[in-house]
């Protein structure tokens, strides 16, 4: 099965390591991986602040990009999300919508993909300790991707999954929300991380890595020794 | 005349709330009571997703019908013997309702809770015209009697108070000498309501909806003090928000069962009532005179808009109780009686962006909102689309935003810019980079992340050049994975 990947702008510039473990997870899996180089952000973080006309830009750019595809995969809950926006953002011009539209039904964040497409759910990765999960927003309200994570983490040997106190709040994250209202974002993810280690679990694990580096910022900045991985580098993990 | 309450700018609310210790303790509390009550008055009812839909169907029946039914509503009240007042704005609603309250030669006047009549400032205008105004509902006496400290949300407007502070408060204003114990603080403030429901001359009341096809207003309590607003003063004024309202008793039934259940987690409130118009003959209880007051004050330009859905509200504040961003900052840090997401949408809709600009940004765009609201509003796409109108069309955008976004690229940017920006920025970042392959303190707008969290360094190597350097059968490192 040939799968092309959307790495996302925070993979690229700042976690290559989740896009390697993504890439040698399906090839794992029997996936033929392409990746456009031509790819850059999928424009949610100017989209979200406002600069629609400028993201449309990008969009049509990845637009491009990606149509040849077959399948669409990105380690990313949220960038899949936005993919997924594309037709509706572009509804204003209906030849752009329409590709847009191709576009969004052959793209799917990582864990949806496995276990919706390749239908795969005991990948045979090996982690020993305890995680909790968290469950980012965009990935589960908006994407709708609420179960798969869990499907695939049950599997991991040597992995306990415990649950997260109030695991449906946002850590705080949301794009330049952080830095806009650095105080607020503060306490959100303060309140996130304590429950972290009030879950007294080994690691926390999630599938999107802006949310991810929010939070393992904090844990950092806290010298809390939860240690925060990407779902891909689980999975991958042996 | 404003929906604004409190000084000075939004980062300076947000400093003082955050730093208010038992505001945040009785707002949290207060959102994790809500929001059990509610998990399991939804899980009783069951199929609540249909629930929703329905509810939202309704309700954006009624708002693009709006004219049809404010124009049946009036026409039952006026056969049934009650008057009908369209207030394009809140002065003329105000003057209105003051005119009214003159001619009966009014002196005091008893409230049941009204947002509505919060919007328009109606209580500084009785007052100024010498009136003497009591708010009724427990939450709302408490705020008066503190020195009208404005609410801090739509439904319990004191929740940012606890009982010790609502003790002292009674203690200092109103001679109570008992405990905090919540039952002896509401017989207090009973004992004293009773008697000012006796000898009012007015009572006035908002509306949770308006049945067009009978000419009757319902009123949702759980004190019972929207009846007594009612039953006793000769003359009773009802003040209601433009699109409060619905067809037949058939959806008024659907949307208090929403409304009920998201609001407070109850199956029903102690009090649904309706009313319609004044006493008639052989009736033995009711007010003489009739007055019902529709206020526009803004409401009809968001028809036919981007925000069209916001009309739909109705009021039940379960977006405020799941909001984070709330928790934190407390319901006065919005500077708006309408706090919380709902709030931040609809404050800049009805009083521009200019002292509200702040509003659509305090948010992440989590969504938590849009899945809890009973009518399916989706309020995080309401405050994206308040973004896009504040840089796209007003000019506002925020200085800061605009660096971020030039300073990234992200997006905005073309293909070889981006490409670039990425490529240099490990050799950008680097004097501030730690030891730990991390920054601890950014510049820039970085600065508000290192404030409090670690930033990540830019990889040395780019994901896609890894890519490229594989394609062509480079190496692969190993040993990276803890297990
Ligand atoms: S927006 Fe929805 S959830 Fe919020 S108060 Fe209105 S009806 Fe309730």
């Amino acid at each position: 099965m040939k799968v092309t990947l959307f790495a996302t702008c925070l993979v690229d510039m700042f976690h290559s390591n989740v896009g390697k473990a993504t890439v040698e997870l399906l090839e794992k899996l029997g996936c033929e991986i392409e990746f456009p180089q031509g790819q850059i952000c999928c424009g949610q973080p100017a989209y979200n602040s406002g600069y629609v006309k400028d993201a449309k830009q990008a969009m049509k750019h990845m637009i491009t990009v990606f149509e040849q595809a077959e399948y669409i995969v990105t380690p990313s809950g949220s960038c899949a999300t936005m993919f997924k926006e594309y037709p509706h953002i572009l509804k204003d011009e209906p030849d752009w919508q329409h590709r847009a539209q191709l576009v969004a039904n052959k793209t799917y964040e990582l864990t949806q993909f496995i276990v919706q497409v390749l239908k795969r759910e005991d990948l045979g990765a090996t982690l020993n300790g305890k995680a909790t999960v968290h469950t980012s927003c965009h990935m589960t309200r908006l994407l709708g991707a609420k179960s798969e994570p869990f499907t695939l983490l049950n599997n991991v040997q040597g992995l306990e999954v415990i649950p997260l106190d109030k695991s449906q709040d946002c850590c705080g994250f949301g794009g330049t929300f952080s830095v806009k209202m650095g105080q607020i974002s503060e306490q959100m993810v303060d309140e996130k991380v304590s429950h972290i280690e009030d879950s007294k679990a080994d690691f926390l694990i999630g599938a999107d890595c802006g949310c991810l580096m929010n939070i393992k910022g904090r844990i950092d900045r806290k010298k809390s020794p939860v240690t925060v991985l990407h779902i891909a580098e689980v999975l991958n993990s042996q | 005349m404003s929906i604004k309450i409190g000084e000075g700018p939004f980062h300076q609310r947000v400093e003082k709330g955050l730093n208010n210790p038992f505001m945040r303790g009785a707002v949290s509390s207060a959102q994790e009571r809500f929001q059990q009550r509610k998990a399991s008055a939804i899980e009783e009812l069951g199929n609540w997703e249909e629930w929703r839909s329905l509810g939202e169907e309704i309700r954006q029946h009624t708002i693009e019908h709006l004219d049809f039914y404010l124009n049946q509503l009036s026409e039952n009240i006026i056969k049934r013997g009650g008057h009908v007042f369209f207030a394009a704005t809140a002065e003329e609603a105000n003057h209105y309702i003051r005119d009214v309250v003159q001619s009966k030669n009014g002196k005091k006047v008893v409230k049941s809770k009204s947002m509505v009549t919060e919007e328009i400032s109606l209580n500084a205008c009785l007052e100024e015209a010498g009136c003497e105004v009591i708010e009724t509902d427990l939450g709302e006496y408490i705020l008066q009697v503190d020195d009208h400290d404005p609410p801090s949300h739509i439904v319990t407007p004191a929740l940012h108070k606890n009982k010790e502070q609502i003790r002292d408060v009674f203690k200092a204003k109103l001679g109570y000498t008992k405990s905090e114990m919540p039952e002896e603080l509401a017989l207090h403030a009973r004992e004293l309501l009773r008697k000012e429901f006796l000898s009012a001359d007015i009572g006035i009341t908002g509306c949770n909806f308006a049945v067009a096809e009978s000419g009757s207003i319902s009123l949702v309590t759980n004190e019972g003090n929207a009846r007594l607003v009612t039953a006793l003063p000769k003359t009773q004024i009802t003040v209601m928000g433009m699109e409060r309202i619905v067809p037949t008793f058939e959806e008024l039934d659907i949307l208090v069962s929403l409304l009920t259940r998201s609001a407070v987690g109850q199956k029903l409130t102690s009090y649904v009532t309706a009313l319609t118009g004044p006493r008639t003959e052989g009736e033995v209880d009711g007010p003489e005179e009739f007055h019902l007051v529709i206020v526009d004050n803004g409401r009809s330009s968001i028809l036919g808009t981007d925000f069209q859905s916001v009309l739909q509200c109705i009021r039940c504040a379960a977006c405020i109780n799941v909001c984070p961003v709330y928790r934190h900052v407390g319901g006065h840090s919005y500077g708006s009686i309408y706090p919380g997401p709902i709030g931040a949408v609809l404050t800049p809709l009805l009083e521009g962006y200019e002292d509200h600009k702040e509003l659509p940004y305090a948010s992440t765009l989590c969504a938590a909102c849009s899945e809890a609201c009973p009518v399916k509003i989706p309020l995080h796409d309401l405050l994206h689309k308040h973004r896009q109108v504040i840089v796209e069309r007003e000019g506002k955008a925020p200085v800061s935003e605009k660096l971020i976004m030039k300073a990234f690229g992200f997006g905005i940017s073309s293909p070889a810019l981006y490409q670039m920006g990425s490529k240099f920025a490990p050799m950008a970042m680097k004097p501030f980079v730690g030891e730990n392959q991390s920054i601890s303190k950014g510049p820039g707008p970085l600065k508000s992340w290192t404030d409090s969290r670690e930033f990540p360094a830019p990889d040395q190597e780019r994901f896609r050049d890894w890519m490229k350097s594989r394609a062509k059968g480079g190496r692969i490192d190993e040993n990276r994975y803890r297990s």
